[in-house]
């Protein structure tokens, strides 16, 4: 499971630490482990694209190297592509081994294919995804409710902040 | 069903041999190495047996001996009851069974919720504004957030006993946490996540002095030591078959007689009445006041096989045998570097429930790591998430233990904390 691009990431976080300016900031922890992460995103001024994904977080290798390799993957592109991205990303540790990652969309992110036959670490690699998405939601991002829509049983495992926006005064 | 009789020492291997499930390997052919028995315990053929023979042959609703079946359904279960009270020192009618320990300390706090709307005799019972309920900083969330919410509900307030650095209760303010006000005592006998064991009888003292109820947590002292209730001062006490080699389902409250006999129910519904109209009802006396609905029989059957097994061990050479394997682990880990101790780090007055974190590795991580050697160990918060906030911790990884370990398996844990230690990079 602890492919080489896991404990890079794990080492050396990419993207790590809290930036402005963002729109939304989510709180989403872990009940069972107590793994946490604070995340902020920054939206193009349409609503279409991530400008920017910043965050804090603590945790076990899976959760610090997949926030990390999140946000290389999504910082920049387009709110349509980063859904499929992260949708490809929920069906492929949610798969328990079943579905061939597709490396030309998840690029990166296949490390973490082996989570897949780990069910108890799954919520671990899902940790950033789920606050990210939540993020962009509260952020009010131009979302086409098409596909790459989790399960509810996924969303269940995490609890979120109320959304904290700058202009409601936050820091 | 193999009898141990009374040896000075556990036989661990022999012991093995009656836990079908040990020999099992896990991952890619790694030998099962189960270090998390304070979470659940493997369960004995004597006890599978006892549930399957008892399901086969007389499996009926209890209570309601109309016929052969019933009675001998009723017989047995009650015959769980009487060895669960004999365990324990108690008397038969003082032995209630829930769901789980859990339960039974709800029962307790919303029992002592409902004496509001009760009779004069649930007086003692009653909380409100003013009165006090004092727990430790080293419970469970199964008895903390009960008395938490209790105080919520009733406009009492929550106390609790602080800790030590080291893992113990701090019983310096013990005078002032228990006050005057205070009308409830909770607390734990051994720490699931600490190890540490309390001293009953010091907390038990101050709570009499200032007339407080005093509610025991032992679901981790029940199945590692010898225990009974004829030598601590307490009101009630708790503790699960499932950790003590018995079925899941079935939980056991103790409570001292003339205290349940004025205790209001807390669930209601069949198998707890006296008489029944539409606008009113009366209740059994205990223990079936507080066993509504239909009991967890097989599982009572099973626990009461799972008595017989303890007993054919001996509780004092369980002790024995768990303070060996104690000393053994503690003195393995200190020999370790960048590994620390969350609890007390000498075997006095500390069972076998050992907490530790790895400087540089998450205990996910390492439990990852043990799980790949087919070491099974709990890692996380062990729902006693105050106790890992108060020593700066996220989460802890716990190795506990029982009857069917022996000092390998925990050298096997000492060579994977170094594999883990050596596989992240951070040997010291």
């Amino acid at each position: 499971m602890y492919q080489e691009i896991i404990l890079d990431h794990y080492r050396a976080p990419k993207n790590k630490g809290l930036r402005e300016p963002f729109e939304a900031e989510v709180h989403h922890v872990n009940p069972t482990c107590g793994d946490e992460v604070t995340l902020r995103v920054h939206l193009s001024e349409d609503s279409t694209s991530v400008q920017d994904i910043s965050y804090e977080a603590s945790g076990c290798s899976i959760s610090q190297a997949s926030v990390s390799v999140m946000t290389e993957l999504l910082i920049g592109q387009s709110i349509d592509h980063d859904l499929e991205v992260a949708g490809s990303f929920l069906q492929m540790v949610q798969s328990r081994g079943t579905v061939e990652p597709d490396e030309d969309v998840l690029e990166d992110a296949v490390a973490f294919a082996g989570v897949a036959r780990y069910p108890a670490r799954v919520k671990c690699a899902l940790l950033g995804w789920m606050a990210w998405k939540d993020a962009v939601v509260r952020a009010g991002g131009a979302i086409h409710r098409t596909s790459g829509d989790e399960p509810s049983s996924v969303t269940a495992t995490t609890t979120s902040s109320a959304a904290k926006s700058t202009g409601e005064g936050y820091e | 069903m193999t009898l141990h009789l009374a040896a000075p020492t556990l036989d661990v291997q022999a012991i093995r041999r009656d836990f079908p499930l040990l020999a099992r390997t896990v991952r890619d052919g790694a030998p099962l190495i189960y270090l998390d028995s304070a979470a659940t315990s493997q369960k004995p053929e004597a006890v599978l047996d006892a549930e399957r023979e008892f399901l086969l042959r007389s499996n009926a609703p209890v209570h309601r001996g109309a016929y052969a079946l019933g009675e001998e359904a009723t017989d047995a279960y009650e015959a769980a009851r009487s060895a669960v009270a004999g365990f324990i020192g108690g008397a038969f009618d003082e032995v209630v069974f829930t769901k789980n320990a859990t339960e039974a300390i709800n029962l307790v706090a919303y029992a002592m919720g409902n004496s509001a709307t009760a009779g004069p005799e649930a007086e003692r019972f009653r909380l409100g504004p003013g009165d006090r309920i004092v727990v430790t900083e080293m419970e469970h969330h199964a008895n903390l957030l009960p008395w938490q919410q209790l105080a919520h509900r009733t406009g009492a307030e929550l106390a609790w006993l602080p800790l030590t650095d080291d893992g113990r209760l701090d019983l310096e303010l013990i005078d002032e946490v228990i006050d005057v006000r205070t009308k409830v005592v909770s607390f734990v006998h051994q720490s699931n996540i600490l190890g540490t064991i309390n001293p009953v009888a010091t907390i038990a003292a101050r709570a009499r002095e200032v007339g407080a109820l005093v509610l025991l947590d032992a679901c981790q002292s029940v199945p590692h030591m010898p225990f009974s209730v004829e030598d601590i001062d307490v009101d009630f006490a708790v503790f699960s078959a499932h950790k003590m080699l018995g079925p899941s389902g079935i939980g056991v409250l103790w409570g001292r007689r003339d205290l349940l006999a004025v205790l209001p129910p807390f669930l209601t519904g069949g198998s707890m009445i006296e008489q029944v109209f539409m606008e009113r009802s009366t209740f059994a006396p205990p223990p079936q006041r507080f066993e509504a609905g239909t009991p967890p029989i097989s599982q009572a059957v099973g626990l009461h096989a799972a008595v017989q097994y303890l007993n054919s061990l001996g509780m004092p050479q369980v002790e024995a045998h768990e303070q060996r394997l104690t000393e053994h682990l503690l003195r393995r880990i200190d020999e370790l570097d960048g590994v620390k101790v969350i609890g007390p780090t000498t075997s006095e007055a500390r069972g076998g429930a050992i907490s530790f974190v790895v400087d540089g590795i998450h205990p996910h991580d390492v439990g990852q790591v043990l799980d790949d050697r087919g070491v099974a160990v709990r890692v996380g918060h062990h729902c006693a998430w105050p106790v890992c906030r108060r020593y700066g911790v996220s989460a802890t990884t716990r190795a506990s233990f029982y009857i069917y370990n022996d000092t390998d398996d925990l050298d096997a844990l000492i060579e994977g904390i170094v594999a883990a230690q050596q596989f992240f990079g951070v040997t010291p």
